[in-house]
């Protein structure tokens, strides 16, 4: 991990983005002020459940939100200090696959069925570099070799249903880090596999990604995949993100009580025997999110303030903040 | 694929002969007289039918005259009407025009039912979209002898902008009007099934996929969504032209075109057996081989297709 430089901007800065969906059922309101940042070389990990808006937010970082019915309705994302959400569609569609990549999760649906993979990859080439189709498919080889996999050159001209799992999703890891982006962003990017291709997938990205000094946001609902791989965490909830911290603070001491859950959703081996411990309830409907805290119905330690104001950001180390009225009592396990 | 060629062509075989053995036996088999009325008001005589019994082998077991038919059909020899004309010239000078109007009525659904398909998909819930949903729902519903006579009156006579009617040769200015007719109903589907094509493939992942990849709109639509959507809707067109041409007895009865549609009709009519055989038995291979073909270019256009 390199140390940014003093006055350097980041290489990712989300401020307070707002999106929402305008659906028939009322408005949704996916992502309620998001906020993190991202350096060179860093990994982050959104930690979420399904709904949380983890994958809302990298859309719409991506600029590839589906519009009607999603709206980014406010704040900002500073890519390298220009902000995204202001620059115009084809400034931003020049930057998508040259210095912004995404890893989709279902690599099979994500292909194009009918185009062969180095077609599909020589393509970024051609649109982005202006390559000949000839040039474009050496890079698209290059590309297949980089991502390790075997006879590269035999497998060129094969379609995406040709390839096993694990094989398809290197194809999807070489398609995004084929021109060699500076932020690449993976939803997903191992649920749809089986755990030991999960681990080759995450130990390619890793490795990638110190060759490349890339920022690499990791968007998943697999604790396991963080501990693995993350520099920092950012749990999100409703919408927010309800916890940041380093991964090490995270599992060692964590400040907000739905991280104290899903920490202790992990089964442990000398439990074995008895229950699965969940967080009970659900989440809110996005429609018609409480006034107070978002958590509070199933927050085991809630209280009145609970209910009536959302909870703001408190610092609670340096670089660490929690959205709880207690998140210090909560880090330190005195409640 | 060379080995699920030849075996799809080796199925044809029974295919055929099991169909041609049912259009001979149920057009020989009618317990009608076929010489009655044939000589004007008096009966026949006796001679003439004695002639044309054996001629047709109408004495001989359906089976044995079944077989020597056939045989006559491997050796190129359709046999003759009553007359005495020579079916393969009938088939001949009729041929041509049906293929014909079976190509403009394609080209109306290729053009038009593709292109409002594709404006309906794109700006789905939009006025364009209702306007062909709309329309679409219109020509579905009307029968195809309402639409032809009633275009033929106005188009043909009201207000001449097109022939009424085809004169022989069938020149191809006159089959406009024809051919859009005979196309109507399939340019309608047609223009459905792409719109909800694209609607499906606008929201596959690979759009978001390419999308992402920072690919112009147009480029994600024009390519990635088109080549995807436009699967089902060749080998639709492909299967079509194959009932076109079968099917346009109705149209080419309303513009009097000298088709083979016009042949079997007259053909079953007079009872001309040896001519209405011949016909079918030339609707059925056209069928035969144009879904082959349909199903070849399938495995072309969508690479997940597996011939075994």
């Amino acid at each position: 991990m390199t140390t940014p430089v003093i006055g350097d901007p980041p290489l990712l800065e989300v401020r307070d983005l707002q999106v929402e969906f305008r659906t028939r059922e009322g408005i949704a309101r996916a992502v309620n002020g998001a906020n993190y940042t991202l350096h060179s070389g860093e990994t982050l990990a959104v930690l979420g459940e399904s709904g949380s808006g983890k994958s809302v937010t990298a859309q719409a970082i991506m600029g590839i939100l589906d519009t009607p019915p999603g709206f980014v309705t406010g704040g900002e994302v500073l890519f390298k200090g220009d902000d995204l959400l202001k620059m115009s569609d084809e400034e931003r569609r020049a930057l998508r696959g040259e210095s912004i990549a995404m890893v989709f999760q279902d690599a099979l649906s994500s292909l194009n069925p009918v185009f062969p993979v180095g077609w599909q990859i020589a393509e970024l080439f051609r649109i982005h570099r202006g390559m000949s189709r000839r040039d474009a498919m050496k890079e698209a080889l290059e590309a297949l070799e980089r991502v390790n996999i075997p006879a590269a050159k035999d497998r060129i001209g094969d379609y995406p249903h040709q390839f096993s799992g694990g094989m398809r999703q290197r194809v999807m890891i070489a398609m995004a880090i084929a021109l060699r982006p500076d932020l690449l962003i993976a939803d997903e990017p191992t649920t749809a596999l089986d755990v030991t291709v999960q681990a080759q997938i995450l130990e390619l990205m890793a490795d990638l990604q110190r060759e490349e000094n890339m920022g690499l946001i990791l968007i998943t609902h697999d604790l396991g995949v963080v501990a693995e791989v993350a520099d920092k965490v950012a749990v999100m909830y409703a919408g927010r993100i309800v916890e940041q911290a380093s991964i090490e603070e995270m599992f060692d001491s964590p400040a907000h009580p739905y991280t104290v859950g899903l920490m202790d959703s992990i089964p442990s081996l000398e439990a074995r025997a008895g229950e699965l411990k969940a967080i009970k309830g659900l989440p809110p409907s996005l429609v018609a999110l409480p006034p107070g805290c978002p958590f509070e119905p199933r927050c085991p330690l809630a209280f009145d303030l609970c209910r009536q104001v959302v909870p703001p950001p408190i610092v609670v180390g340096p670089g660490r903040e929690s959205r709880c009225h207690i998140a210090e009592e909560v880090r330190d396990g005195k409640r | 694929m060379g080995a699920y060629t030849l075996r799809r062509i080796l199925q044809m075989i029974p295919v055929v002969l099991g169909t041609t053995f049912l259009i001979y036996t149920l057009v020989w088999a009618l317990p009608t007289d076929p010489f009655a009325g044939r000589c004007g008001e008096r009966p026949c005589p006796q001679a003439y039918v004695q002639l044309m019994t054996e001629k047709f082998n109408l004495d001989d077991p359906l089976p044995w005259a079944y077989l020597q038919w056939l045989g006559g059909l491997f050796t190129g020899n359709l046999g003759e009407t009553y007359t005495g004309l020579l079916v393969w010239d009938q088939v001949a000078s009729a041929f041509p025009n049906t293929l014909k109007l079976a190509t403009v009525a394609i080209m109306f659904e290729i053009v038009v039912g593709i292109t409002a398909g594709v404006f309906a998909g794109l700006n789905r819930g939009r006025f364009i979209d209702n306007l062909v949903l709309l329309s679409t729902l219109a020509l579905i519903s009307i029968p195809v002898f309402v639409l032809g006579t009633t275009l033929q009156y106005l188009l043909g006579i009201q207000f001449p902008i097109f022939s009424p009617t085809v004169p022989p040769g069938a020149p191809w200015s006159s089959l406009i009007l024809p051919g859009f007719v005979l196309g109507a109903l399939s340019m309608a589907y047609v223009a459905r099934l792409v719109r909800s094509s694209i609607l499906e493939n606008m929201r596959s992942d690979y759009v978001r996929t390419a999308t992402a990849k920072g690919l112009a709109r147009r480029r994600v639509i024009g390519l990635h969504v088109m080549r995807n959507s436009l699967i089902p809707v060749v080998t639709f067109i492909g299967a079509d032209f194959g009932a076109l041409m079968a099917g346009a007895i109705i149209t080419e009865g309303i513009f009097n075109i000298n088709g083979v549609g016009n042949l079997v009709y007259r053909g079953i009519l007079n009872q001309e057996g040896a001519l209405v055989t011949s016909v079918v038995t030339l609707f059925v291979l056209i069928f035969l081989v144009v879904n082959l073909i349909v199903d070849l270019l399938y495995g072309f256009l969508d690479p997940r297709i597996r011939y075994e």
